[in-house]
């Protein structure tokens, strides 16, 4: 009886902690859900630290609309059960935007349900499908991987010019939802995958890897891994002499690869969808500032985060009001220049899919820096 | 537990069937878990607790269930029928699974079962043409009874708990049967329940197979609710999750999984309010929970409330080897 | 040919790395039955405490000192009298899920009271490249090689030209025995702790230049640890060893002629393999079921 009792009154407890109200007055709550532990803690992090300074400027110049912004950050864990299971939480307090999470399969669960509930997501996942499902509330905060893999495809082909290519990539759902975008741009182009070659998260040794790479003897390798691992594979490329110029996609030339790599990472070429080295003064003050706060050197996550939260205060200026149906509405097509809203940092459009447009960079690594050796229009300005 | 047990299990009932009707969506999708993953667990602890036979493998078939419904369901199979073989499938896997434990018992046991569950997982990621891959699968229906969608949190609710209160039964009662009684002779002393007559291998290979088939109904479940499944979530986290269940619930006691899963369903929802440090929060809490109860929660309450009786039935721990 | 030694190079530097983590597992298992699914954290952690020693100020040789220290007492020691000695009389499997428990509280707390980002770590020698029939290796690859065959020959020579490693022997066959013949049991039980300390340390300061510094890393390095103990024989040192070089060189053999989406998948099957035709390991000898 006792027990019994016991146990029902710590799981009303639990509960109802779980689902503490927030505060109403004059504030606008828009919570994220984000991956702070697990494989995808960086991004998670890198993407709530972007958001927290956006939030902290927005709220001390008054807020959006005279309310101060309410963001709790709650933790997917990197698991798709625990995204769902921490958006239903979020959904059940009524937010009026919901950010992240960054994972793609968790952006896949959970845009069902922020789609049901009318409530816009502006998430961080880059996987091709996230927009292919005629879905009215997933707006994205960069390019999905059908957008950046054709810039990638176009720099091999006619910059690099090279007949046959390899792909280094790791086995998760961002890896292989690049790789199998990437495989695409090459074949529609005629460029032959002399190698294709799947490596694991956490993977120590690349020796094989480099191996099997110089026995496929292609013109470029497109190298698409995390960090560390970027790393990692940067060494040991650089080790066994590998001469193919290394092809990357904003993780590769990001400067967190090039300090982890320690020299290794020199001559690494590639597009930058996002990049705090952008030759762009706003883009460089916000990574000064990130930096000063945080203590790190902010990756395209922070910046993501960062334009997300003026994304959602440019639109919601523009309706007058926080209407969550009225802000997925007007947000389709919207385009939002530095010269309205500082905060975006680059002039940024969202097309009626909720994909974002922007101008990328090709970049390359010179002296242990990213250099942009050139700036790639926007699409829809082409 | 006998004495209390008529009104336990009433207030129990009254509070499973009231409680989503109080609670908001989030709170039922919790709820639904801790239904979904303590099915799960029963089926840990009748192989681990019960045969005393340790598997480390149960989140694999709870992911074999899962990919099982996920895949028939969008061919457009009914759910019970793919539920059923999502069970069926894992009840012949785990039967095989069962043959290491033949030769090998204890330690050597788990780590043949923890192979067996990252060798799922790379199947999984790797078979594109049959599971997508590390795309996962997005979008499950959630059954139709009868005419009626269950698509709506508390609906679901309570088709997970009926097939909770359902499978539980069917536990309950074969514990009491000989089976029940030969799986526990399984644990205490192999030797002397082979040369008592009773068929150690089938008994062994049995333990294996229907605590699978538990694991497999359960991921059959989780497909739908949570509508996404991917192969990471079958990893070994998952295994461990569950055998965490099972030890903080108290192996080898009926009840143990259900408080278990509660606990590891719960518990780091609670620690959000330690914001940023929840996980270390709830690390910290298992490990005193261990310390200060190795025998899990149920233990405890056994020590706590009746201590002048005879010690309960021992736990399946892993006995220290003698090594010559 | 050339690409065949580069592969078995790698592969014996890398297993050379895992080898040290792994004896620390069987030494652990032998002595106190302890599983210990955290070990892959006990080597991510020391890296951050030498880190964190430079961070104010120590240069890399006091800092790696006090890495190994800090590893001792808060892996060695605090780990054996807070969780272990309370728990080892409840069996085996409380004390699986309490390491497990402790591997995510680890890993947590370097995330937040450090930095979920991967840092770079400085390198006991400098980047240069050695070549060898064909192959390149790094000096660093070599040093890791040779720093862990030392230790490895160092404590086979503790186990079993001391009286003090023969005693330990002694406790990790039968206890019970040792107890009788007036060996002090528990102090022992603890050295090996301390041993296992010290491993962990060594394997993390040699590996992290390489692997860099990062939360999660134990994740990678616990499990290939754990694989290549049982590969070798989980009761035997030596077995470790072999099982590590094993795996090291297995996995780049597969990775590189087999499947590379499946090179988790070789040391597994293997595994298993060994388990049900020789569960005492490659090298281990064989235990007696107490009836």
């Amino acid at each position: 009886m006792l027990r019994t009792g016991l146990l029902v009154s710590l799981v009303a407890a639990g509960i109802g902690l779980a689902g503490t109200a927030h505060a109403q007055q004059k504030t606008v709550y828009m919570p994220a859900i984000l991956e702070l532990s697990g494989a995808g803690a960086v991004s998670g992090t890198n993407f709530r630290d972007g958001m927290l300074m956006a939030i902290d400027e927005i709220n001390k110049a008054g807020g959006i609309l005279g309310h101060k912004i309410e963001t709790p950050v709650l933790d997917t864990q990197s698991d798709a059960g625990t995204s769902r299971a921490q958006l239903q939480k979020v959904l059940d307090n009524n937010p009026y935007v919901v950010f992240g999470p960054v994972f793609s399969g968790s952006v896949l669960v959970t845009q069902l349900m922020t789609l049901k509930a009318e409530i816009p997501e502006i998430v961080g996942g880059e996987a091709a499908a996230i927009t292919q499902k005629n879905n009215a509330y997933v707006f994205r905060t960069s390019f999905g991987q059908q957008f950046s893999m054709p810039k990638i495809a176009n720099y091999i082909h006619d910059s690099i010019k090279a007949k046959s290519v390899a792909v280094v990539w790791v086995n998760n759902d961002f890896g292989k939802g690049g790789r199998d975008n990437f495989t695409k741009e090459m074949k529609d182009r005629g460029i032959n995958i002399a190698a294709d070659i799947s490596t694991e998260v956490g993977q120590a040794d690349f020796s094989a890897d480099v191996v099997k790479l110089k026995g496929a003897n292609a013109d470029a390798v497109f190298v698409y891994l995390n960090e560390e691992e970027s790393a990692r594979f940067l060494k040991e490329a650089k080790k066994q002499g590998i001469k193919a110029p290394l092809i990357g996609e904003t993780t590769l030339l990001g400067q967190k690869v090039i300090d982890l790599a320690g020299g290794a990472a020199e001559g690494v070429q590639g597009h930058v969808g996002l990049t705090v080295d952008a030759p762009i003064k706003a883009v460089q003050d916000f990574a000064a500032k990130f930096k000063q706060r945080f203590n790190y050197v902010c990756d395209h996550n922070g910046i993501k985060g960062y334009t997300g939260v003026y994304f959602v205060k440019y639109v919601t200026e523009k309706i007058g009001k926080f209407d969550s149906k009225a802000f997925a509405e007007k947000a389709h097509g919207i385009t939002i220049t530095p010269k309205d809203e500082p905060g975006i940092l680059m002039e940024a459009m969202w097309d009626k899919n909720g994909d974002i447009d922007r101008e990328s960079f090709l970049g390359e690594v010179v002296d242990g820096k990213q250099k942009i050796v050139k700036t790639l229009p926007m699409l829809s300005k082409k | 537990m006998r004495r209390l047990g008529p009104s336990a299990l009433a207030i129990a009932g009254v509070v499973a069937i009231g409680l989503p009707f109080l609670l908001k969506p989030f709170g039922v999708y919790l709820i639904s878990m801790w239904a979904v993953l303590t099915i799960a667990a029963i089926g840990l602890n009748l192989t681990l607790g019960y045969a005393g036979q340790v598997s480390m493998a149960q989140g694999a078939f709870v992911g074999i269930g899962a990919y099982t419904v996920a895949l028939l369901t969008a061919a457009g199979w009914p759910f019970f029928v793919a539920f059923i073989l999502g069970g069926a499938l894992c009840f012949v896997i785990g039967w095989l699974l069962g043959y290491p434990a033949l030769r090998v018992q204890h330690h050597y046991l788990a780590f043949v079962t923890l192979a067996f569950n990252t060798l799922v997982f790379l199947v999984l990621r790797n078979e594109e043409w049959l599971t997508r891959g590390s795309y996962g699968i997005a979008g499950t229906d959630r059954p139709s009874l009868f005419g009626f969608s269950t698509d709506n949190a508390r609906a679901f609710y309570f088709v997970c708990l009926a097939i909770l209160v359902l499978l539980s039964a069917a536990t309950w009662w074969m514990m009491r049967s000989p089976w029940g009684r030969a799986f526990v002779a399984l644990r205490e002393n192999p030797i002397r329940a082979l040369s008592l007559g009773l068929d150690t291998r089938r008994y062994t290979l049995m333990a294996f197979a229907l605590g699978s088939t538990l694991g497999g109904l359960a991921g059959g479940l989780y497909a739908p609710l949570v509508q996404f499944i991917e192969p990471g979530s079958f990893s070994l986290n998952m295994s461990f999750n569950l055998l965490l269940m099972v030890i903080v619930g108290g192996s080898g006691r009926f009840f143990g999984p259900f408080v278990g899963a509660l606990i590891a369903v719960l518990l780091p929802e609670w620690m959000r309010i330690a914001e940023g440090y929840y996980l270390i929060v709830y690390a910290m809490l298992v490990m005193v929970l261990m310390v200060f109860c190795p025998t899990g929660v149920l233990g405890l309450f056994e020590k706590a409330f009746r201590p002048k009786k005879a010690p309960p039935p021992a736990p399946a721990t892993l006995k220290a080897e003698v090594t010559r | 040919m050339a690409s065949f030694i580069q592969l078995l190079v790698s592969g014996l530097a890398t297993g050379a790395i895992y080898a040290l983590i792994a004896i620390g597992f069987t030494l652990l298992w032998q002595t106190s039955q302890t599983i210990n699914f955290a070990q892959g954290e006990f080597v991510m952690l020391p890296a951050f405490f030498v880190l964190a020693a430079m961070n104010v100020g120590a240069p890399y040789w006091l800092a790696a000192l006090i890495g190994i220290a800090l590893s001792v007492v808060v892996l060695g020691v605090l780990f054996k009298a807070v969780i272990v000695d309370p728990m080892m009389r409840h069996g085996v499997l409380p004390l699986v899920i309490t390491t497990i428990a402790l591997s995510l509280f680890l890993k947590e707390s370097v995330k937040d009271f450090y930095s979920s980002q991967a840092q770079p770590f400085p390198a006991p020698v400098a980047p240069r490249d050695l070549h060898f029939l064909g192959a390149v290796v790094s000096l660093q690859s070599v040093v890791v090689l040779a720093v862990a065959v030392l230790t490895v020959v160092a404590l086979h020579l503790l186990l079993n030209k001391t009286r003090l490693g023969r005693c330990m022997q002694a406790t990790a066959q039968n206890p019970t025995v040792a107890r009788i013949l007036g060996i002090p049991v528990g102090r022992m039980v603890l050295y090996t702790f301390l041993i296992n300390g010290a491993l962990v340390a060594i394997a993390s300061l040699l590996i992290s230049p390489i692997y860099l510094a990062k939360f999660t890393n134990g994740e990678a390095l616990g499990m290939a640890a754990f694989i290549a103990a049982i590969i070798g024989g989980f009761n035997q040192v030596r077995g470790a060893i072999l099982g590590g070089l094993i795996l090291g060189v297995l996995d780049n053999l597969s990775a590189a002629y087999l499947s590379s989406q499946y090179r988790g998948a070789f040391p597994l099957v293997i595994l298993i393999a060994v388990i049900l035709f020789r569960p005492q390991g490659l090298l281990g000898r064989v235990e007696e079921r107490a009836v």
